[in-house]
Formats: structure tokens, C-alpha cells, sequence
């Protein structure tokens, strides 16, 4: 599991790859933080894209950034879903704080 | 009747989160499921597996206890069992979104694992562990 995070306009990209659990999210979440943190991004994108599999720990990796960027305003995206990591966020009702869409509704 | 059985003991050690669930999924892959079957299973022993990891054993490391087995009519039986502190009220924690740890757990481990799986059975005794069975009709890929 890795993240590459780019900042442009206002936007922090995060582009997560890899296997996302338990043990996985900790390192992960602290480097996303720290971004948000000092970058204060209108909009956060948590891109899955090059995510092989998910389980619960991926709702509170969502929920956990939702939290701080409620702080100070910012907005939530979460892209490139697998029908599988979908099926884990709509069932936690991510569909509802944030603008999640699936791999296959790319523009 | 069981046609094919596999067990195995791992530690709860959050690594092997993931070698649990392959392992598990690579023994079930013998009934030919579709790709989503082979990913809900892997899923649902997933959160099992952290579930005995992150409250079972919680700050210290125990033995995790996995056992596969496959009936004749599709079925694949997944029993995954702690020896850890056990729950106190399982409808309670079977409740979406309650979490008795903070952070980002979001609370939701046996509900992912009751929508990915045909049937959930949690028997836990206080001091003495938990066990989650978890059962899955495989339809396969060649209906």
C-alpha cells in the first residue's frame, strides 16, 4: 500500500495503490493528514483507482479525512472505485458526505 | 457433507490480515467462483481476522484459528476463532457503526461481513474468545 499526493489548484490528490486494511491504513493516513494539514485543500480527491482490495478499514480511512476537512470547509471526492470498494462504501453510506464514483464513471 | 477441509493457526499480527485472506480465498477458488465471490470472501475474513486482532487479543498477540471447509453443494464454511476477551453483548456489537474503539475504525466489521456472506453466526464467551462463522453459497462461474 502506498499514496502519491499532489497539490494543484487548490486540490490535494491522493492517489492510494495497493491493498487497503487494517494494517495498511496507519502509515497512509498519517502522510494524507499531514498534507491536509499544511496544504488546507478546497477539495481532497482519494483516488482508487490502483486499489487491489478493501475492507472496512477503507470507510474509516474516508470518514477519518471527512472528519478534518469538515474542520476548516473543505470538500470530499472519492474516485475510481472497484464495484467491490463501492459496494463496501455505499453499504457505510459514503454515498451520502461525499462524491463517490465508481472507475467506470471516468469523464 | 464436507468433500475438502483446511485449517490453519496464524498469530494476530496485523500482517497477516492479508495472507489470511488469500490463503483462504485460494482454497475456496477450487469451486470456480467469480471474481466478486472470490472478493467477498476475501473481504468478510478480512474484517474476522482484524476483528481478533484489533478487540480479541487487542494489546497483546494471541493465536488466530481458521478452518475452511467445502460441502458438496457449493458451500464454503468459514469458522475463525480467538481465544481473546470475548464479547460481552454480541447484538450490540453486531450494530452498524458501534465501535468500542475510537479513531478510524468505523464500526462496521460484522455488517460488511453479513452482506458479503449468506449467513453470520458470532458465539462469544467473556475470557474465553470468540467465534465467527461464516457461511457462502458459491455459484461459480460456470452457471
Amino acid at each position: 500500500m502506498s499514496v502519491k499526493i499532489e497539490f494543484e489548484n487548490e486540490t490535494l490528490n491522493c492517489r492510494l495503490c495497493g491493498e487497503i486494511d487494517h494494517h495498511t491504513t496507519l502509515p497512509i493516513r498519517l502522510d494524507i493528514d499531514d498534507r491536509i494539514e499544511n496544504c488546507r485543500p478546497k477539495t481532497l480527491i482519494l483516488d482508487f483507482s490502483d486499489v487491489t482490495f478493501m475492507d472496512s478499514s477503507g470507510i474509516g480511512l474516508v470518514m477519518g479525512r471527512y472528519k478534518l476537512l469538515n474542520e476548516f470547509g473543505g470538500e470530499l471526492e472519492v474516485t475510481g472505485l472497484s464495484n467491490n470498494s463501492y459496494k463496501v462504501m455505499r453499504l457505510a453510506g459514503l454515498d451520502r458526505i461525499a462524491n463517490i464514483k465508481k472507475g467506470s464513471d471516468k469523464k | 457433507m464436507i468433500i475438502n477441509e483446511f485449517r490453519m493457526v496464524v498469530d494476530s499480527r496485523s500482517v497477516n490480515e492479508s495472507f489470511s485472506r488469500a490463503t483462504v480465498s485460494a482454497f475456496a477458488a477450487q469451486l470456480d467462483p467469480t471474481v466478486e465471490e472470490i472478493n467477498d470472501i476475501k473481504t468478510a475474513v478480512s474484517e474476522a481476522v482484524t476483528n481478533c486482532i484489533v478487540h480479541g487479543y487487542r494489546n497483546s498477540v494471541g493465536k488466530i484459528y481458521i478452518g475452511v471447509k467445502i460441502h458438496d453443494d457449493n458451500r464454503v464454511v468459514i469458522t475463525i476463532r480467538d481465544r481473546g476477551c470475548g464479547i460481552s453483548d454480541i447484538k450490540k456489537a453486531r450494530e452498524p457503526l458501534f465501535t468500542t474503539l475510537g479513531g478510524d475504525r468505523a464500526g462496521l466489521g460484522f455488517s460488511v461481513m453479513e452482506s458479503f456472506t449468506d449467513k453470520l453466526s458470532v458465539r462469544s464467551k467473556i475470557g474465553v474468545g470468540t467465534t465467527v462463522t461464516l457461511c457462502k453459497k458459491i455459484c461459480g462461474r460456470t452457471k
